[in-house]
């Protein structure tokens, strides 16, 4: 028994080896030939990949695994490739029902793709949080009508699920934890982020609008439903990256984004900044972009529930250096935090904003604001909800269903 | 058509059974089947040759080289960095055609053009005489629908090379120019990675043979390389060009590593133009980052000085800025260009070995910078 349990071993090791370049090969070569319309069926097992894997100029094309942690396709050890799976200039892709592990970049990465669903994917990088790890999980950009669904992200050195300069977003029931960011919608329009859990990422929900690149102007983003909670692990990104700046203990940061609602969220135990709604400029970034508009702009927050334990906040990254140096709450954190740099020309001559372009923040449970009046060096912090007690039209966004 | 589709669908079943194999970890078997199937899958592209002598490109035995007559060999002045690979570069014209002069992008060759690039070590590169191992040979051709990509792989008797879709990863050995032995891995491209490079909106393209890149001088043949010709007054000459204007009128790609050719700057500019801006331009893959290293870039923000990245991850170094005027070591750019890690490095692809001489040149670049 024993010797035919150990000749079965061997076997099983052997063909792991053997199998490596082979199943490279015969996987990549499917996703070549396969004819639009077609299934990419792939095996239930752990697969072990030297280089991207890639499907590209394909219509209707669904890559199908046996089921999250039974298709594994793993990347460790990965010598090409700037990402485990690529998908490019394609209509109607669906990836599913299998586990990305450990690719040396991005774990998923489609661009110009029309139409993309995940549903059922994991992505991780095993092992503790680590700055070696690939920088995005899911990784869409420059697609239209996205759907990630019922998807996992785990480990990320920069956002585990990030859509980038997309149009028509649906990102929900979905989790990701042990990324600096978890769920981040960037530069993209029309995004619908709904019960997904999102915890013990450096920051929870990111919602960013960067400048120097193709698609600016993000914006039409609804936040709901989601369960945001102890995000409060400390910020592994390698420098450079806008995500290093982000503060341990953050649940959801809005920057320069317009027309977002955030609402019937439940943000718990974020210990430094419940909710925060800030300016690129206060980055401190240069901007040499003469498209790009760095203000947050028709913010609404309401309806969300708000709790945290007591205890001081991060001294690190953006907002901790605040807190360490200027802001002195100790430990009395508000729950949301506003830059108050505000776009000045918008101003009438009461020094206030149109009314669409005002930051809303009313009905949450346990409410707390500050007005960090970054603008003027924090020299009028004010602590007074009553400048916010005001109402959005609801967002409206159009988002597809996929198929 | 009826055919093709036919041997399609028993292509599909030849998978069935190896697919339960493969997850019974039958490991011999999926080799030998596996063997068997690729062989069938490259087989099942009937309509492409299967062996690059098929084509006829070449007279007498292909690993020599010699273009038939129609197949005019042409060089670029800084061409792509490929891991120290030489290369050979010819084109075919469709008979009796010719390409229209332009001065700012690709030439815009007709349908029917192939252009054919072969990579080769040579066994010591300080002696051509000691022989070369040819890796691979690329066709461009420029079909009715537009470009496609084959790439061919020699075999080990390098007798012919054979159509290869799913790329493969070979070990290189070869004696530098320095007298010291090297061996890497060289990565022969699937045909999806071709696209990763040869891709502008979306649409394969031909990267290397613009005029800029064209205008310099080479030997066509053995007996005239004391006199090599001008590109451009030969391909006018042979009617291969029309359009051309007086040669001091086309633009001339500088040398990289040539200082005769161009200044610092210009030597810089053409480097990253022929190495990164086939990705980094407004309409290629690397759109997204905002980056735009073509050398028509004016925009310094664009071209990278002190701009943020975007999507680097670890590619960023630690460091804010892709180019931080005077200071190489605080330069993204530079860090990923030294960088091996397939998670870190740029290009994305392509490159297992540091190119050191282009790297001393971005330095001096970003330092002179003010």
């Amino acid at each position: 028994m024993k010797q035919y349990v150990l000749f079965l071993f061997t076997c099983l090791f052997a063909s792991n080896v053997w199998a490596q370049t082979d199943v490279q090969k015969r996987y990549q070569t499917q996703l070549i030939m396969v004819d639009d319309g077609g299934v990419v069926d792939l095996d239930a097992g752990t697969f072990t990949f030297s280089g991207s894997l890639s499907l590209q100029d394909k219509k209707k094309i669904t890559i199908r695994g046996k089921g999250v942690d039974k298709t594994i396709l793993s990347f460790k050890g990965q010598t090409d490739g700037a990402e485990g799976l690529r998908v490019s200039n394609a209509e109607n892709i669906i990836i599913e029902n299998l586990t990305i592990q450990d690719s040396k970049g991005d774990g998923i990465k489609t661009m110009n793709v029309k139409g993309i669903t995940f549903r059922n994917v994991k992505v991780e990088w095993t092992g503790p949080p680590k700055a070696e790890n690939g920088g995005y999980g899911l990784y869409p950009v420059q697609c239209d009508n996205v759907i990630i669904d019922n998807c996992t992200a785990i480990g990320a050195s920069d956002a585990g699920i990030y859509v980038g300069q997309s149009r028509g977003i649906v990102v929900k029931n979905s989790k990701a934890y042990h990324n600096v960011a978890g769920i981040e919608i960037e530069n993209s329009r029309n995004a619908e982020v709904f019960d997904n859990e999102a915890y013990e990422n450096t920051g929870g929900i990111l919602v960013f609008d960067l400048p120097d690149l193709v698609q600016k102007q993000g914006g039409n983003v609804r936040v709901y439903n989601n369960y945001v909670h102890d995000n409060n692990l400390p910020n592994f990104a390698p420098e450079g990256n806008i995500v290093a700046g982000v503060s341990d203990g953050t649940g959801l940061l809005i920057l320069a984004a317009s027309n977002v609602e955030v609402f019937n969220n439940r943000f718990i135990n974020n210990q430094s900044v419940g909710t925060g709604i800030i300016s690129y400029l206060l980055t401190e970034r240069p901007i040499t972009d003469k498209g790009y508009y760095p203000f947050s702009t028709g913010i609404s927050i309401h309806d969300n529930v708000y709790e945290r334990k007591p205890g001081p906040p991060t001294t690190r990254g953006r907002f901790g250096k605040m807190f360490h140096s200027v802001l002195k709450f100790d430990q009395d954190i508000p729950h949301i935090l506003y830059d108050g740099i505000t776009d000045p020309a918008t101003l009438d001559k009461n020094g206030n904003m149109p009314a669409d372009k005002r930051i809303c923040i009313r009905n949450n449970k346990n409410q707390s604001i500050a007005n960090l009046d970054a603008a003027q060096g924090f020299q009028h912090v004010s602590r007074d909800a009553a400048p916010f007690d005001c109402q959005l039209e609801p967002v409206k966004t159009t988002v597809g269903n996929g198929r | 058509m009826a055919g093709k589709k036919k041997r399609r669908d028993w292509c599909a079943g030849a998978i069935m059974p190896y697919v339960s194999l493969a997850s019974a970890k039958m490991g011999l078997y999926i080799i030998i089947l596996s063997v068997v199937w690729l062989t069938l899958a490259s087989w099942r592209t009937d309509a492409v040759p299967e062996k690059l002598s098929d084509y006829g490109f070449f007279a007498g035995n292909p690993a020599q080289q010699k273009p038939m007559a129609g197949v005019v060999p042409y060089a670029l002045n800084t061409p792509l960095f490929s891991d120290y690979a030489e290369k050979l570069r010819f084109v075919k014209l469709p008979d009796g055609k010719s390409v229209v002069y332009n001065d700012t992008a690709v030439l815009d060759f007709p349908v029917g053009t192939t252009l054919i690039k072969t990579f080769y070590f040579p066994t010591d590169f300080r002696d051509p005489a000691k022989g070369r191992r040819l890796m691979e040979t690329r066709l461009l051709v420029h079909q009715s629908g537009g470009w496609k990509a084959f790439d061919y792989v020699w075999n080990d008797e390098q007798t012919d090379a054979l159509l290869e879709v799913a790329g493969d990863t070979k070990t290189v050995q070869y004696i530098d120019k320095a007298g010291i032995p090297k061996q890497h891995a060289y990565v022969i491209p699937n045909l999806n990675q071709c696209k990763g490079c040869h891709n502008r909106n979306e649409v394969m393209t031909p990267i290397g043979p613009s005029v800029r890149q064209l205008n310099g001088d080479l030997a066509y043949s053995e007996t005239a390389k004391a006199s090599p010709e001008n590109q451009l007054t030969h391909w006018k000459q042979e009617r291969m060009l029309t359009g051309m204007p007086a040669l001091a009128a086309c633009p001339k790609a500088p040398v990289w590593n040539n200082p005769e050719t161009g200044s610092l700057n210009d030597r810089a500019r053409i480097w990253l133009d022929i190495n990164c801006a086939h990705c980094h331009n407004p309409k290629g893959p690397a759109m997204t980052s905002g980056l735009n290293l073509s050398v028509s870039e004016t925009d310094s923000t664009a071209l990278g000085i002190q701009k943020t990245p975007v999507a680097a991850g670890r590619g960023s170094g630690g460091h804010l800025f892709d180019i931080v005027p005077g200071k190489p070591d605080e330069s993204i750019l530079i860090y990923r260009l030294q960088s091996t890690d397939p998670g870190e490095m740029m290009p994305e692809l392509g490159r297992k070995t540091v190119h050191t001489e282009s790297l001393a040149l971005l330095r001096e670049w970003i330092k002179a910078m003010k």
